[in-house]
C-alpha cells in the first residue's frame, strides 16, 4: 500500500458537527469533526455503533435525514462545499464523482427491479448512455465486480442472488460512472469471511486501477487494518485519533484507540488478553464533557473537564484529540 | 469418561417443494463433546451449522442418526414434545440477536423467570422471584434493571438477559450461537468473560458458534469445521489453527483479518462456485470444483475423516498416506 500525498485533498472535510432534533432533546451527533482524503487513498472510519461514523458519511453524501442539521463546518469535494451546496448541484457529483455502498445491500437496492435495469438506470442518469448501450455496459459492470454469467444474471432480481452477490450488485453501481470517491458504509458486515475478503480484494483493485479514493466505515479493526492507508477513529461523534495504520496499531495513543485494539481478538490471544472498554458510549442528548471519552477513561486527568478539547499533532500524519496521550513506550 | 453429548451420522434433509430432491443441509455428521468442553463450530453461511445447532438443541427432527446425551438417545423425542420433557432443561441456547430473540413486551424478569415458572423446581413466586435475582446476580445485570423491557436496555444489557434465560434452569449443555455478533467489541469483551466466568463456576459444557475465527480460537478447546453439511475438520483450537489440514480451513483461516499489519498471511482465493446442496453426490467431495488442492479422485470419492494428529481429524484424499504413516 503506497502512501498518497495529502497536500491537496480530494475531500476535506473541516470541523463538521451535525445535531439531531429528537423528542428527546437535540442529540449532538457529531462534534468538530475533521479529517481529509486524498485522491487514491483509503481511509478508515473506525469506532463502536453510535460513534457517528455513518452520519459522517450521510452528510458528506447530502443523505441526511430531514431531522438533521448541519450546525458547523465544511465538506469541500472538488472546490465544492457539499454541506452548502443545493440539491441540484449535489445531484451533478453524487453517483458520478461520490457514490456510496451502504450496509445492507438487500434493502439499499430496488426488489422489485431487475439488477440489470438498476445499473442500466444509474447509466441513462449519470454517464449519458443510451438505454441500448447502457445494457451492453451493465453487463461489463457485472463481469467487472465478478458476477458469474452476467449476461443471465442481468435479468436477475435482488431476492434471486445471495448476500456476497448483491453487495457486489451495489459496487457495480457505485462505481458504475467511475467515481472519484466511494464511500463504503459496512460493506462487508454480516458477509462470510471469504467472500468479505473477495469483496474488500474487489474495492481495493478498483481503487489501485482508477486512483479511485475509498472511505470503508467498519467496526472491524481486522479489515482497516488489512486494507486502509490511514485510519480514523471516532467516538462519541468526535475524532478522537487520525493516524497512518501501521503507526496507529503500532503505536495507538488515543487511551480509546487503544482500548479498542486491546479488546479486538487477534490470532493466539488468550481470553484474559481481551479487555472490554469500561463505561459505554455516550449519551448525546446529555450536556457532555469536551472531551467525550473522558467517563469511559482511565487516565483522565482534571484538566480534561476544561474545554476545548485539544487536538494535538504528533506528526504531519498522527493527530490526536486527548489532553493526556499515551507515550509511545508505554505501548 | 463419557461425552455428554455423542452425535452418530446425524443428518437433515430438507425436501423441496414440487420435487423428489431435498436440500441435505447436515449430511453424515459425527461428533462428541466431553463434559466441562467448550466445542467451536465455523464455516461459512449454507454451511449447516445452525441446522446442526437446531438438531442438537432437539428444535429440530433429524432425518437420519442419532443424538446421545448423557447416554440417552434424545433424538426420537419429537422436536414438538421435547419442549416441555425434562430433557429441555438440560440443553439451553443463547441466540444471536437479543433484539431478535427476547419478547418485546416482556420484562426482563418475566423473560428470565419463564424457563422457570414453565419446566422449573422453584415452586411459588417467592421462589421464582429468588431465583431470578440469583440468575441477575450471576450474570451481572443490576436487579434495578429487572423491571425495564428489552428496548430499555443496551444491547449488553439484552445479551445478559439472554444469558440470564439460558441457564435459569442450570442446563448441562449451553449452545452459543453467535452470541456477541449483534455486540460491538468493547462489549463483546464483557460479554465472553462473563460466559467462560459461567461455565467454570456452573460447571457447564459449551457448543459456540461464530463466523468470527479469531473469536473462536481463544475462546474453544477444539474446533469444528464445516463445509457444506459436511465436518470436514475436528481437532483442538490450537492445532487446527497452527496448522490446518484441511484445504478449506486453510482457505477459510487466510481470509479472517488480522487486526495487527504486521502480521499479514498470503491469501488462499477459493475460485469457482460452491456445489448445490440440492441431492449432492455422495461420491463426490462436497469441496470439489472450489479446492485448489484439488485431483481427478476428488470427483469419485468422498473422502471420509482421517486422524491426522492427537485428536485431530480430517476430511481430504491428501491427507491419506500421512495418516497411513502414523
Amino acid at each position: 500500500m503506497s502512501e498518497p500525498a495529502v497536500e491537496i485533498p480530494l475531500l476535506s472535510v473541516e470541523d463538521l458537527s451535525v445535531e439531531f432534533r429528537t423528542r428527546d432533546g437535540v442529540v449532538k451527533a457529531l462534534e468538530g469533526v475533521s479529517f481529509a482524503v486524498g485522491k487514491g487513498e483509503t481511509v478508515g472510519i473506525v469506532g463502536e455503533s453510535g460513534s457517528g461514523k455513518s452520519v459522517t458519511a450521510f452528510s458528506v453524501m447530502g443523505l441526511l435525514p430531514p431531522a438533521a442539521r448541519v450546525a458547523r463546518g465544511r465538506a469541500v469535494f472538488g472546490g465544492l462545499d457539499l454541506l452548502s451546496a443545493s440539491g441540484r448541484q449535489l445531484d451533478e457529483y453524487r453517483g458520478r464523482e461520490l457514490s456510496m455502498i451502504f450496509q445492507n445491500p438487500r434493502t439499499a437496492l430496488n426488489p422489485i427491479r431487475t439488477i440489470g435495469q438498476q445499473l442500466v438506470d444509474v447509466l441513462v442518469r449519470h454517464a449519458n448512455l443510451f438505454r441500448v448501450d447502457a445494457r451492453a455496459r451493465a453487463v461489463e459492470l457485472l463481469a467487472r465486480v465478478q458476477i458469474p454469467d452476467p449476461g443471465r444474471r442481468f435479468g436477475a432480481y435482488p431476492f434471486e442472488l445471495s448476500g456476497g452477490m448483491c453487495q457486489r450488485v451495489m459496487i457495480a453501481l457505485a462505481i458504475a460512472c467511475a467515481p472519484a470517491l466511494l464511500i463504503a458504509d459496512e460493506p462487508t458486515t454480516g458477509i462470510d469471511v471469504t467472500t468479505q475478503a473477495a469483496i474488500l480484494d474487489l474495492l481495493g483493485e478498483l481503487g489501485a486501477q482508477s486512483r479511485m479514493a475509498t472511505i470503508l466505515i467498519t467496526h472491524d479493526l481486522g479489515v482497516v487494518a488489512e486494507r486502509c492507508d490511514r485510519i480514523v477513529v471516532m467516538h462519541g461523534g468526535h475524532v478522537v485519533e487520525t493516524a497512518p495504520t501501521d503507526e496507529l496499531f503500532a503505536h495507538p495513543r488515543h487511551p480509546y484507540t487503544a482500548r479498542l485494539i486491546a479488546s479486538t481478538p487477534r490470532p493466539g490471544a488468550k481470553l484474559t488478553d481481551l479487555l472490554p472498554i469500561p463505561g459505554s458510549v455516550p449519551d448525546l442528548r446529555q450536556a457532555l464533557p469536551p472531551c467525550r471519552y473522558r467517563p469511559r477513561c482511565e487516565r483522565a486527568l482534571p484538566r480534561c473537564d476544561e474545554p476545548p478539547l485539544p487536538r494535538l499533532v504528533l506528526t504531519p500524519r498522527h493527530l490526536v484529540a486527548c489532553q493526556n496521550p499515551l507515550p509511545v513506550e508505554a505501548v | 469418561m463419557t461425552p455428554l453429548l455423542d452425535v452418530r451420522g446425524l443428518g437433515k434433509r430438507f425436501p423441496l417443494r414440487h420435487s423428489q430432491s431435498a436440500v441435505h443441509a447436515v449430511d453424515d455428521v459425527s461428533f462428541s463433546i466431553a463434559p466441562g468442553e467448550c466445542v467451536g463450530l465455523v464455516g461459512e453461511s449454507g454451511c449447516g451449522k445452525s441446522t446442526l445447532v437446531r438438531l442438537v438443541t432437539r428444535l429440530l427432527d433429524p432425518t437420519t442418526g442419532s443424538i446421545c446425551f448423557e447416554g440417552t438417545d434424545i433424538s426420537r423425542v419429537p422436536a414438538a414434545r421435547f419442549a416441555s420433557s425434562p430433557w429441555r432443561s438440560r440443553i439451553q441456547m443463547v441466540f444471536q440477536d437479543p433484539t431478535d430473540s427476547l419478547n418485546p413486551r416482556a420484562s426482563a424478569f418475566d423473560t428470565i423467570a419463564e424457563p422457570l415458572r414453565r419446566l422449573g423446581t422453584a415452586n411459588g413466586r417467592r421462589a421464582v422471584s429468588a431465583r431470578v435475582h440469583e440468575l441477575a446476580d450471576l450474570c451481572g445485570l443490576a436487579r434495578e434493571l429487572l423491571g425495564r423491557f428489552p428496548h430499555q436496555l443496551s444491547g449488553g444489557q439484552q445479551q445478559r438477559v439472554g444469558i440470564a434465560r439460558a441457564i435459569a434452569l442450570s442446563p448441562r449443555l449451553l449452545v452459543l450461537d453467535e452470541p456477541t455478533s449483534a455486540l460491538d467489541v468493547s462489549v463483546q469483551a464483557v460479554i465472553l468473560h462473563l460466559l467462560a466466568d459461567l461455565r467454570e463456576r456452573l460447571t457447564m459444557t459449551y457448543l459456540f458458534v461464530s463466523h468470527d475465527l479469531n473469536l473462536v480460537r481463544l475462546f474453544s478447546d477444539r474446533v469444528m469445521v464445516m463445509y457444506l453439511g459436511k465436518v470436514v475438520e475436528i481437532g483442538p483450537a490450537d492445532r487446527v489453527f497452527e496448522a490446518p489440514r484441511h484445504p478449506y480451513t486453510r482457505a477459510l483461516l487466510s481470509a479472517v483479518p488480522t487486526p495487527d499489519p504486521v502480521l499479514r498471511r498470503r491469501r488462499i482465493v477459493l475460485t469457482g462456485e460452491a456445489r448445490s446442496p440440492v441431492d449432492p453426490s455422495p461420491s463426490v467431495c462436497r469441496f470439489s470444483g472450489r479446492c485448489p488442492e484439488g485431483f481427478e479422485r476428488c470427483e469419485r470419492d468422498m473422502p471420509p475423516l482421517r486422524p491426522v494428529g492427537d485428536k485431530h481429524e480430517a476430511a481430504c484424499h491428501l491427507l491419506e498416506t500421512q495418516a497411513v504413516l502414523r
